[in-house]
């Protein structure tokens, strides 16, 4: 038999299920109780986020005011009535020279929002009018074995998104790569377990900033020789080590924690130890080992964010820094709108997981 | 030579002051082609007892001999069905006993395999189902399932642990039925671990009670002389059928009652009266 995809199915399966409802809505096929979910899901959450953008609202006014007071009167102190009425007039005026530098208010943040889109659709085409113009003059270059010219201008904020992302799977495929199969070695041989143990409990809980320094150290030396940039082979290795603990410790456990049924199987079938690790001890510890993972992506995008910063790699950590460096006018509300960028992605991080996580697993709880 | 023999067998887990016995002088032979049951309460040691014989566990004392060979480690010549399906939740009916068939049958071509598993699924009834996975399955189908695995490596001797303790009290007659049928075809050698008497007397040659534990030990056996095939229906009226059953029963209530004895030993209690608190203050 075969099911048919529906919308609704797709949405609970990746976990936005009120999507279906939704839908249900406008069709208009939603008996009370479905109605009254509905709004629990819908409406409330709606309602919170309107909420919390008044709160923000509010409070980003007052501390606006509280600053706008403080810079008047130091005016009034330092420089007479004089000065200060010509700053009140100036911050009122909107002028942007005088403006107080303080938490934006939501609109302020939108606007921001806008201007960066905006940003970007301009280097967008200035890109595109670049490769266009150096096309002819690039196959010339590669003809005659010279390196082709590439756009070395300002990335824009959607660039640096991509870069981030870039670095933070670069790092998630070198946590995946080194946790998984040593923690189904750890997992295996108690020995190993036990030579494995201190080093898990001591490096795990060792800062972001840390691993970039003892990363740095190491990087550095080793790319001695070459002249390119190792901001981004030092970045993503940093949160590779950072974020693989989670997924090395799931593994471990869920492969030394199989169900004693399904070994006693493999041991009545007489299953070699390689039919055996493939067969039964690694389907049965995928759950396990998705949690794991999912963990790991969700921390390499919280630090990524820190070590971007540190090692200078382009990307939103450096987008925030440089913002923050800058002290422009419209810098603080830039910030924000990285902060809700950065927030917004690692939410769709996880969806991401939990669905190839649905998509490989067994449901644990009907086993057996 | 008996086919299968226990011999003194000693079982007991842990080590030194915190060793708890589980099974002492187990002693059995059972012959080729025999059905015995082994009936016990719940906790008297049957799964130790089967894991012995399949060579998941080894005996602490005592030696367990195979066709005059000691049991050493599990074989595909013994086959298991567990007593919770113990089928593989992420394989499909097909893969589960696949799996189990050709690591019986390495050299056989997958064809060949396949045909095999194909078999024995329809065997169980359950070829509509073969691409189904356990959780989409009835208890009933799972354990059937796991028949068709067990039975599918051809054993010579088929080792059952309460295969039907979880089911319900009408597919437990009709899987009965069926592994009676299966066993019928070839008369493999058959152990059956259960709790039910009635279940042991339609379908054994024999019944050994399981003393409870700890120290489980086996107790006097009794034989079903009942003519196969059996009906269930007239059995009930069966005079012979009748004596054994109540025979059987009477001896585990025997025993029920003598463990129930042992723990209501009497306690010698100090001579105490309370105080008395009320006229004291008077």
């Amino acid at each position: 038999m075969k099911q048919s995809l529906t919308l609704g199915k797709v949405a609970n399966f990746i976990g936005l299920g009120f999507l279906g409802s939704l839908k249900d809505l406008f069709t208009g096929n939603l008996n009370k109780e479905e109605f009254k979910s509905f709004l629990r899901k819908t409406l409330v959450p709606l309602l919170s986020i309107l909420l919390f953008i008044g709160l923000w609202h509010l409070g980003a006014k007052s501390l606006y005011n509280i600053e706008a007071n403080f810079k008047i009167e130091k005016a009034l102190n330092d420089q007479g009535p004089e000065a200060a009425e010509a700053l009140k007039a100036c911050i009122e005026a909107g002028t942007s020279s005088c403006q107080p530098n303080t938490l934006p208010s939501p609109s302020q943040v939108w606007d921001s929002y806008k201007s960066l889109l905006r940003d970007h659709n301009i280097i967008a085409a200035d890109k595109a009018s670049f490769i266009e113009k150096t096309a002819a003059l690039n196959e010339k270059r590669l003809a005659a074995g010279k390196d082709a010219i590439t756009y070395t201008g300002r990335p824009s904020f959607v660039d640096q998104i991509f870069r981030s992302l870039k670095t933070v799977f670069a790092g998630f495929l070198l946590a995946l790569f080194i946790a998984v199969p040593l923690g189904i070695f750890i997992g295996l041989s108690p020995t190993l377990k036990s030579s494995f143990n201190w080093f898990i409990q001591i490096f795990k809980p060792v800062s972001p900033v840390v691993w970039y320094l003892l990363v740095f150290m190491i990087v550095k030396t080793l790319l001695i020789d070459s002249n390119e940039d190792s901001s981004f082979t030092i970045s993503f290795i940093s949160v590779g080590f950072c974020s693989m603990w989670a997924t090395l410790v799931n593994t471990a456990m869920g492969v030394s924690s199989v169900d004693k049924d399904y070994i006693n199987v493999a041991k009545v079938l007489k299953l070699g130890n390689f039919q055996k690790i493939f067969k039964v001890v690694l389907p049965s510890s995928l759950p396990l080992i998705f949690t794991g993972l999912k963990i790991t992506l969700s921390v390499a995008w919280m630090v990524l964010i820190a070590i971007e910063l540190l090692a200078q790699s382009p990307g939103l950590g450096l987008f925030v820094w440089e913002e923050f460096q800058n002290g422009a006018n419209d810098s603080n509300a830039k910030i924000i709108v990285a902060m809700f960028v950065i927030g917004i992605i690692g939410f769709l991080l996880d969806r991401l997981m939990l669905t190839i996580q649905n998509w490989v697993s067994f449901d644990k709880t009907d086993a057996i | 030579m008996a086919y299968l023999e226990l011999n003194n067998i000693y079982k007991a887990y842990g080590q030194g002051g915190n060793e708890t016995e589980v099974l002492s002088n187990i002693n059995l032979s059972i012959e080729e082609g025999e059905f015995v049951a082994i009936v016990g309460f719940t906790g008297s040691g049957k799964t130790t007892l089967v894991n012995l014989i399949n060579g998941l566990i080894e005996p602490t004392k005592g030696e367990v001999l195979f066709k005059g060979e000691p049991v050493q480690g599990t074989s595909h010549e013994r086959g298991v069905i567990f007593q919770n399906y113990s089928l593989l939740p992420w394989l499909t009916v097909g893969q589960n006993v696949f799996m189990a068939v050709k690591e019986a049958f390495p050299k056989k071509s997958k064809a060949d395999l396949n045909a095999i598993v194909a078999n024995y699924v329809e065997m169980v009834s359950l070829t509509p189902a073969i691409n189904k996975r356990p959780k989409e399955l009835s208890g009933g189908m799972r354990q059937r399932v796991a028949v068709a695995r067990a039975l599918a490596m051809k054993p010579e001797m088929i080792i059952m642990d309460e295969p039907l303790g979880a089911l319900d009290a009408l597919t437990r007659g009709n899987l009965q039925d069926e592994i009676l049928n299966i066993w019928g075809k070839d008369k493999r050698t058959a152990l059956l671990i259960t709790n039910d008497v009635d279940e042991g007397i339609y379908m054994a040659d024999r019944i050994i009670p399981l003393r409870p534990g700890p120290n489980a030990t086996l107790g006097p056996e009794f034989k079903i002389d009942l003519e196969r095939p059996r009906d269930k229906t007239e059995m009930n009226d069966n005079p012979n059928f009748k004596k054994t059953r109540n025979a059987i029963i009477e001896y585990l209530m025997d025993i029920g009652n003598e463990r129930k004895s042992e723990v209501s030993k009497s306690y010698i209690l100090p001579d105490l009266t309370p105080k008395d608190f009320v006229n004291r203050f008077k």
